[in-house]
């Protein structure tokens, strides 16, 4: 599941409007082809998508995905894209809801060959194209947007560019765990024995009033860490938040 | 478009709750927090609003003073772009209509932007601010609204999807021009209707 490399020439794609990757294509609900299904743990699905006439993403963006019944109904569900942009896939990860219609659906009856409808990729606030350094801190699931930008980081050339803390309550509850220790990142495992918690020290250790922080977790992960970024002298106002609501 | 392999959905049709917009679940009892930005913490005693731009008395209140104007609640239902909708729910503040008869509307104002105490913004066309669409509430369910919330104080344009009602709000202004706001401006819809599923550029 390691996004294709593709060298450290690789730039970010030009989106403006009428080029190559005009983002405004990015709302088109699009039919995408699954290729890979992998389930890393009972609570989770990686997809990654062939998606035609795909616009290119930039790390910490998402995707829609709708399923449709044979009656009309539909439903959908948020994303975040875990691939590279340099990746000729999209890979989606997908954390199984307790009771969740969409990410149960995902977890259980999807296999290579289907089709999915999707759109994408969205938002442009949560995004970080490399190039300057930035601090990335995610809890649980949502280290996904988080491995998106390492990875890219990698495809640069320039890994190092990224100051990464996650947390878990235990190993098999981080996403991309082993890379993202691979990486350097700082690893918190909750309930692990002598597994620790990001707290205080360890966040003053990450912080840096210049740099961007990007922040994504649960509404809990992302209020407790806020509240010791600050604490530690980083300036509110360069923390962009991404949480996750209970959206099965 | 095609159905989906092997999805036959939990909610049927026939079953499904008329107030859910196309799109929308029924998220229940509970109230998912979506923010972009770190929580601040605002003091409900220092906090003030401002309604100001294409206005002939441009105003400032307090919370108390906003508490002295006649009360208005809100009961019903609200809807998160991220596909959550909250039904039969209530909050308590004035109507926004209070306000803007205080300040007096020039009549070239046609739009307006919402401003919170982080610097986000978003704005909305003047027509969906008044005539009874909006308000400006510090109570939801009977309780102070809490911070992760927007508390003190937010905005609530119920009709469109919540990212139009700025959390900890703290200044309106009236435009005679459409500018962009926070989530307009980085790929979100223009208006907002969750009716029209006007969720994203393009919808």
């Amino acid at each position: 599941m390691s996004s294709a490399s593709t060298g450290t020439e690789y730039a970010v794609p030009d989106d403006r409007p009428g080029g190559p990757n005009d983002r405004r294509g990015a709302a088109k609900w699009r039919d995408a082809r699954v290729v890979e299904v992998a389930h890393p743990g009972d609570d989770a699905v990686v997809l990654r998508l062939a998606v035609p006439e795909r616009v290119q993403h930039h790390p910490g963006q998402h995707y829609v995905v709708r399923l449709r019944a044979p009656d009309g109904y539909t439903a959908q569900r948020s994303y975040s894209v875990a691939s590279a942009p340099g990746d000729d896939l999209v890979e989606l990860f997908v954390e199984r809801i307790e009771d969740g219609e969409v990410s149960g659906y995902l977890a259980e009856v999807v296999e290579p060959g289907d089709e999915l409808e999707v759109r994408g990729p969205i938002g442009r606030w949560f995004v970080w194209s490399g190039g300057v350094p930035a601090i990335a801190i995610g809890g649980g699931s949502g280290v996904a947007p988080l491995v998106g930008m390492l990875r890219h980081a990698v495809d640069l050339g320039h890994p190092e560019d990224l100051r990464l803390a996650v947390s878990a309550t235990t190993r098999a509850r981080l996403p991309y765990a082993d890379e993202l220790e691979a990486a350097g990142a700082r690893i918190a495992l909750t309930r692990e024995p002598g597994g620790g918690r990001l707290d205080a020290s360890a966040i003053a250790g990450l912080v840096d009033p210049d740099l961007t922080v990007y922040l994504c977790g649960s509404a809990r992960f992302t209020g407790a860490m806020e509240t010791l970024l600050v604490d530690a002298g980083q300036p509110a106002k360069s923390i962009r938040v991404e949480r996750f609501g209970p959206t099965g | 478009m095609a159905t989906t392999r092997g999805f036959f959905g939990r909610r049927r049709e026939s079953e499904r709750d008329p107030r859910l917009p196309p799109g929308q679940y029924d998220v229940g009892a509970g109230w998912p927090v979506l923010t972009a930005e770190a929580t601040p913490r605002v003091d409900a005693d220092r906090w003030s609003i401002t309604v100001d731009g294409l206005v002939d008395t441009p105003t400032t209140w307090t919370l108390r003073e906003l508490r002295l104007l006649p009360p208005s609640v809100y009961a019903g239902d609200i809807h998160c772009v991220t596909t959550w909708s909250k039904l039969d729910t209530n909050f308590t503040g004035i109507s926004f209509d209070t306000l803007l008869d205080a300040v007096g509307v020039r009549p070239e104002a046609t739009f307006v932007v919402e401003t919170s105490t982080t610097g986000y913004t978003t704005n909305l066309p003047l027509d969906d601010v008044r005539g009874g669409k909006a308000w400006i509430v510090w109570e939801h369910e009977g309780k102070p609204l809490t911070r992760e919330h927007g508390g003190p104080v937010r905005m609530l344009v119920p009709h469109l999807y919540f990212w139009k009602s700025a959390k900890w709000i703290e200044r309106i202004t009236l435009l005679d021009h459409d500018e962009p706001g926070f989530w307009e401006v980085n790929g979100y819809h223009e208006r907002g209707d969750p009716w029209r599923e006007q969720r994203f550029d393009g919808d």
